[in-house]
């Protein structure tokens, strides 16, 4: 009985939480994505004194790239610096 | 007749409608597929597209559809009898709202999780698209008004409701910081709350003194108020201005400030009013003393019901919220029969026991028929009655009246001032995104468009004229917010029928329903812009001729966009097969 009404909080504490869960996600991605342009702004035109040492990041990012460009409705990577797909 | 029964019956109907309808339209209709991979998998990135629990999903959903809609056209409806505001909350539950919400998300879900406005685009042109957007923004700006409107009408109404509502606004800004900016849990913190709100509750139901009660302040119901109003009119027109000015700073701000915490706070009262509203009719067994049909000679029923119980038999703004949110959480796609069916049918259990509500509360027949005697009065006076009818069913609960009456228009309340502050939020929205199609970048801007949306709004509402003057008639609006809401109803179900054709299946479940809605909402909009409002109606009113003349031209543009676009054959992308 106990292990039940536990179950059923939880339920509803995850109902409650699911829209908050989101909104802090997406500020993190905003940031992420903030982060990323001013990495990366050498590849839009954007001079960029520090590009020769951000581009050793690019191994690590690749894969969110991907997934940005995938969310922004872009089937194929934008950029022909980034090769992703 | 037995209340009981009635919402035994109500709801074995209910059961029945999902357990076989869905199920039928699940397997043989839309052809679910368990290995589909759903939008929420392959698009997953933690924010938007997240795959949900079932049951999580559908709590979310539910709470998301349900507001105080399915409240206030029920308690208007029962005006021409409870038997035909039960059926066709039953009926439309089951044929209309269910297939239009489990559709939609079905739609959203085989189309990459788009919403419905993008969807429109795709199957049927950019047109359309504009369309949709121009009848979401009458939707928007009916709602600002008319919930504009219930607010105020409770505020003087039920004074004591006041400051236990205004309480909630500081309790949502410290939730929003504690959780938001200290990551912690948010059902302790929204639970104490919504104790505080209760107990504030019955502290002003006991004390006169922090009953806010305007009409008072200006000397009574019977005295002039300012500018030539009654102080009636005057009390209107000053909550109009307050909740203006608060929706206003409510729309610009952050989500997480004050419009998230305060839907944690209106989640528990869901809960909490459901909890009231049945147990009481369990615990009271209360009798119908509202006549089965009433025969009206102002207004028929025919086709005016069908506006009137909007949300709660069938409701566009559901498919907003179906294909905006749920279908890119949807786990799998088996799944999406629990969540959108049983969704609208939730919103229906809430408008079943708002009617039951409302013809349990009344003595006799006489009685009922003395405060609904015109359908003027009815829709004045609807939502004080359904306030009292819950109170009287909570008395069941050993809830004392007074305190009962403050917490449920407290509720109800809070359920209008949610509602209206997403309206004004996606009203700010589609004027901007207006402004962008059209050119004008100026519209993007987020206080000029918010000013659109919250004078246009404020002038709506206190334009009308009601039997206490400037402000009080709000409540005219109220068949216009059902046209606009029905409108997208049937654009929705339309663009369920276009691509089920486009599939080669049967698509009669959702065109029948299409067309029904369709009919009748513009049988009632002919009737009241062309034979009421008009220069050479009955009643001539230049304000709701205008716009009802406006709503009535896109109707008439989608049903001629909808035959068109049924005859001709396209090819759909392979990804939505």
């Amino acid at each position: 009985m106990l292990s039940k009404i536990k179950q059923l909080v939880a339920f509803y504490e995850e109902v409650l939480s699911m829209p908050h869960r989101q909104e802090i996600a997406r500020e993190l991605r905003d940031e992420d994505d903030l982060f990323f342009l001013l990495l990366y702004s050498e590849l839009l035109g954007i001079p960029n004194p520090v590009f020769y040492y951000t581009l050793e990041l690019y191994p690590y990012m690749i894969e969110e790239f991907h997934e940005w460009h995938l969310r922004m409705g872009m089937d194929k990577s934008p950029m022909v610096g980034i090769r992703c797909c | 007749m037995n209340g009981i029964l009635v919402a035994v019956i109500g709801l074995v109907i209910f059961a029945l409608g999902y357990r076989f309808y869905s199920k039928f339209i699940a397997e043989k209709i839309f052809r679910l597929d368990p290995n589909y991979v759903t939008p929420a998998h392959k698009y997953k990135d933690g924010v938007d597209f997240v795959p949900t629990n079932k049951f999580v999903l559908w709590g979310h959903h539910f709470t998301s559809v349900a507001g105080a809609a399915p409240i206030l056209g029920p308690a208007i409806a029962v005006y021409w009898g409870w038997l035909p505001a039960v059926l066709w909350v039953l009926l439309g539950t089951v044929f209309a709202a269910g297939v239009h919400d489990f559709g939609t998300l079905v739609l959203s879900v085989r189309n990459k999780g788009q919403s419905v406005g993008t969807l429109a685009h795709r199957l049927v042109g950019q047109r359309a698209k504009i369309l949709f957007l121009f009848i979401i923004l009458i939707l928007v700006l009916m709602i600002n008004a008319v919930f504009a409107w219930v607010i105020s009408n409770l505020f003087i109404t039920f004074p004591a409701s006041v400051f236990p509502v205004f309480i909630q606004i500081p309790l949502a800004i410290w939730i929003g910081y504690a959780v938001y900016k200290r990551s912690g849990k948010m059902l302790i913190p929204s639970l104490i709350a919504l104790a505080i709100m209760y107990i504030a509750a019955i502290i002003s139901s006991r004390v006169e003194f922090l009953q806010i009660d305007l009409v008072q302040y200006l000397g009574g119901e019977d005295a002039a108020g300012w500018f030539g109003l009654s102080s009636v009119g005057t009390a209107f027109f000053i909550w109009i201005v307050i909740l203006m000015i608060y929706v206003y700073i409510a729309s610009i701000l952050p989500v997480w400030k004050l419009l998230q915490p305060r839907d944690f706070i209106n989640s528990h009262q869901l809960v909490v009013g459901l909890g009231i509203l049945y147990l009481g009719l369990l615990f009271t067994n209360p009798t119908i003393t509202a006549p089965m049909t009433n025969a009206t000679t102002d207004v028929s029923w025919f086709p005016l019901l069908f506006i009137t119980i909007a949300c709660g038999a069938i409701s566009g703004f559901h498919g907003l919220v179906s294909s905006g949110t749920s279908s890119k959480q949807l786990n799998n796609e088996m799944d999406a029969r629990f969540v959108g069916y049983l969704g609208a049918v939730g919103e229906g259990i809430l408008a079943l026991i708002s009617i039951l509500a409302v013809v349990t509360l009344f003595s006799s027949k006489t009685e009922f028929l003395a405060t609904y005697s015109s359908f003027t009065e009815a829709n004045g006076a609807g939502l004080g009655v359904f306030v009292e009818g819950a109170a009287n069913l909570a008395n069941g609960l050993m809830i004392p009246p007074d305190i009962s009456t403050t917490i449920v228009s407290i509720i109800v309340v809070s359920f209008a001032a949610t509602t209206l502050d997403t309206s004004v939020r996606l009203m700010r929205y589609i004027i901007a995104e207006l402004g962008m199609e059209y050119k004008l970048p100026v519209l993007a801007k987020k206080h000029v468009a918010t000013s659109i949306a919250v004078v246009s709004s404020a002038a709506l509402v206190l334009l009308p004229k009601g039997p206490q003057g400037f402000g009080s008639g709000g409540y005219l609006l109220w068949p216009l917010f059902g046209t606009a809401n029905q409108l997208l109803a049937a654009i929705s179900l339309l663009l369920v029928s276009v691509w089920l054709k486009r599939l080669g299946r049967s698509y009669a479940v959702t065109l029948v329903p299409m067309f029904f809605v369709l009919a009748t909402t513009l049988y009632a909009m002919f009737q009241q812009v062309a034979l009421q409002w008009s220069w050479f109606g009955s009643d001539p009113n230049n304000l709701l001729f205008v716009f009802g003349a406006i709503i009535f031209v896109f109707a008439i543009w989608i049903s001629i966009t909808a035959l068109s676009v049924l005859t001709k054959d396209k090819g759909l992308p392979n990804d939505s097969q």
